[in-house]
């Protein structure tokens, strides 16, 4: 057993986080009053290879493995948990499953520029009344002359209003109820129409849109994977970006951590530090313990989905474990910081609304628990 | 043009640094990165061989560990690294270090020596011009603008009242300041390069150093004792009310600073 990082991880890690510190983590709290989406990190991310950590090489990707592209994303989350899901999403989201399940031609069309972070990408799955039960999405896709014409209407969707890839998922066979009727098509920004920018708790500087596919007709060649294999082209995906989520989380926790002991050896009350005071102590021990766990199933999912071995339940542990711990150890923060915890002065409170969407999306935390429950019992 | 840049690993910034009582020496077991200005010593490197051509060999002498900070030059960019390396080398200090640079430097023969204005750690701001002085090269240090046109340098430095603009006939030392240019990242394709390019790590043998002039025996000086800095005594904290000022010349007077 070998619990250390190869030379090549380290470095990448150090780079992730030499940039997080000082391109990102300085902007975050602007980024998130303002609400603003800072697409000008994601070109220089780009730049350094970071939209493509863990794409391939002859797709203009780094070529570096998908423990790498874990290590990245903790960084980058812990600087910024809105950059964090956008480039999440746009590399495990949307990306991967190209490189996948894509033609040689739809290798080649669509890779290269997200790769290098010259477009964003998006993955649209979720429908108002389709979420966790994704599989009995109404968006429709029905042949006509030399190809497909898409309708419908996808929620949430990131990067939605900055995406010019997406990975949209529709029913092509409206005979078949459920998730066999539905396949995975590749559409290009001029395809759909963004309706809205949802308002949300957190995760400001990230983008959520509404999106509404108003019979856009794409040619055949558009479709991701054979007919009716679409919903296995998203939980593929969405199986390894757990594991990313699973990273985000974690480095909400790390940055909450950080908040936390940083306040906690300054401030004085009573004559002394409270970092002196036990019930402090005891809290920043069992923040830093679980972030500790959290990191190791996470960096364990990733290093089994490297070695090509099964990581779906051991994927969902990490999420289910580490969004948990993000919530907590950022809600803990808050409560060492006291008044000024709750305040916008500091970065706790936004941890603590950051926090919270990773119990909640690429399947929510009662969904992680019925995949591993599936995977326990299977054979019993 | 050859370009040598000499670069030191220091402890990482976010390291707690302490001497080793036993040894006087800096406790190196923690984390360790280039240090800062010898990275703009490597960007200034990489810019001028991208204008003029040439290669980029980072030069180190260090502890083998030493290796992973050298390998993010190359991942910068720059050709090729050489680490001289030895158990007899340790505890070398600024003669024995000089010793050890200038030599290696020799059999290298760049036409341009770049370092670093000062190192993180030990804070001399001196290897330089002693290199300088054992190659017999001209020296320039505290640069802030570098520029080279034929066999000559131009450097120009800030100073209280000024610049200073110096010219030096190649080859020559360049020591620069963290004014210079903004280092950039290391791509990831860097980082994955750097792999496959020539890092060699020699012994003192190897490098045709003589192990009796660096280490502790090649070195002049001798640590005797470490002691921490005494504790701040005497500290005032004045909240302004809008009489500090008044209330700092005063204490100022009273210590007879003023
Ligand atoms: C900020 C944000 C970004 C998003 N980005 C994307 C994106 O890029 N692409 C995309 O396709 N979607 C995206 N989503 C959607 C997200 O994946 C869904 O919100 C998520 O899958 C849950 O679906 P739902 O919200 O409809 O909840 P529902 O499925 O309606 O669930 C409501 C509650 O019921 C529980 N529940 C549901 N089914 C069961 C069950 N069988 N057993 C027990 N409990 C159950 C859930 O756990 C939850 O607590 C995003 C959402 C948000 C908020
Ligand atoms: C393991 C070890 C043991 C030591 N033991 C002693 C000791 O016992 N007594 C003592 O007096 N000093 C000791 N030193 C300190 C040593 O002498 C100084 O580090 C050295 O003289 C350089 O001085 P400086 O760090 O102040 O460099 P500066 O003069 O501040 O450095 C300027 C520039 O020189 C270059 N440079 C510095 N060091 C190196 C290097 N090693 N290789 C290549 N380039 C370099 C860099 O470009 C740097 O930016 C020790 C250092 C080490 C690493």
């Amino acid at each position: 057993m070998d619990f250390a990082l190869t030379n090549e991880q380290r470095e990448i890690q150090a780079l992730a986080r030499e940039f997080a510190e000082s391109e990102i983590a300085p902007h975050a709290g602007d980024w998130d009053r303002e609400h603003r989406f800072p697409r000008e990190v994601f070109a220089k991310l780009g730049e350094l290879g970071l939209m493509g950590v863990c794409v391939p090489e002859e797709l203009a990707g780094a070529g570096a493995d998908f423990v790498s592209y874990v290590l990245v994303l903790e960084e980058l989350s812990r600087a910024d948990a809105g950059v964090g899901v956008t480039v999440a999403v746009h590399t495990s989201a949307a990306t991967l499953p190209i490189v996948t399940f894509g033609t040689e031609e739809q290798k080649q069309l669509f890779v290269p520029p997200l790769a290098r972070g010259e477009v964003l990408g998006a993955f649209a799955l979720t429908e108002p009344g389709s979420g966790s039960d994704a599989g009995s999405l109404r968006t429709t896709a029905v042949r006509e002359g030399d190809g497909w014409r898409i309708s419908g209407t996808k929620q949430w969707c990131t990067n939605g209003s900055h995406a010019s890839t997406f990975v949209v998922f529709a029913r092509t066979d409206p005979g078949t109820e459920g998730a066999r009727g539905v396949s995975a098509f590749l559409l290009d920004a001029d395809h759909v129409e963004v309706t809205r920018e949802e308002e949300k708790l957190g995760l400001h500087s990230s983008s959520t849109a509404d999106l509404r596919l108003d019979g856009a007709l794409v040619p055949f060649d558009r479709l991701l994977h054979e007919e009716r294999k679409g919903f296995a082209v998203a939980m593929a995906t969405l199986d390894g970006g757990r594991i990313g989520i699973a990273a985000q989380a974690v480095g909400i926790a790390q940055a909450a951590l950080d908040t936390a002991s940083a306040y906690a050896v300054e401030r004085e009350q009573f004559g002394s530090r409270i970092a002196d005071f036990q019930a402090i102590r005891f809290k920043l021990a069992d923040m830093a313990t679980e972030i500790a766990a959290a990191r190791q199933l996470t960096l364990r999912a990733a290093w089994l989905k490297q070695a090509g071995l099964p990581h779906g339940a051991e994927g969902a542990m990490a999420k289910l474990f580490a969004s948990r711990v993000a919530v907590r150890t950022s809600q803990e923060a808050i409560q060492v910081l006291g008044g000024y915890g709750y305040t916008r002065e500091f970065p706790a409170e936004r941890f603590y609304r950051d926090a919270k969407i990773t119990e909640i999306y690429e399947g929510t935390s009662e969904i992680q628990r019925i995949v591993i429950a599936r995977q326990l019992l299977r054979g019993l | 043009m050859k370009i040598a840049v000499c670069v030191k690993q220091v402890p990482d910034a976010t390291v707690h640094k302490r001497l080793d009582p036993s040894t006087h020496r800096l406790d190196r077991s923690g984390e360790g990165a280039l240090n800062p200005t010898d990275l703009n010593a490597v960007e200034e490197a990489l810019r001028l061989r991208d204008a003029h051509g040439g290669e980029v060999a980072i030069l180190s002498l260090g502890p083998e560990r030493a290796m992973d900070s050298l390998r993010k030059a190359l991942a910068m960019g720059a050709d090729r690294a050489v680490l001289v390396s030895d158990a007899a080398a340790a505890g070398s200090d600024l003669v024995a270090t000089s010793h050890a640079l200038a030599t290696a430097l020799g059999r290298e023969e760049p036409d341009l020596v770049l370092f670093g204005q000062q190192s993180s750690d030990a804070d001399g701001a001196v290897l330089w011009a002693a290199v300088a002085d054992r190659l017999r090269r001209p020296m320039v240090s505290q640069v802030a603008e570098l520029t080279i046109e034929g066999g000559t340098l131009t450097g120009k430095r800030q100073t209280e009242f000024g610049y200073d603009v110096i010219s030096a006939p190649l080859p020559a030392v360049v020591a620069v300041s963290d004014a210079i240019n903004e280092p950039r990242y290391p791509s990831l394709k860097g980082i994955m390069g750097a792999k496959s390019k020539p890092q060699e790590t020699v012994s003192l043998a190897d490098a045709g150093i003589e192990a009796d002039r660096v280490g502790e025996a090649g070195s002049k000086t001798t640590v005797r004792a470490v002691a921490p800095p005494p504790a701040k005594s005497d500290q005032v904290k004045l909240e302004d009310d809008g009489s500090a000022a008044e209330k700092i010349v005063e204490y100022l007077a009273e210590k007879r600073l003023i």
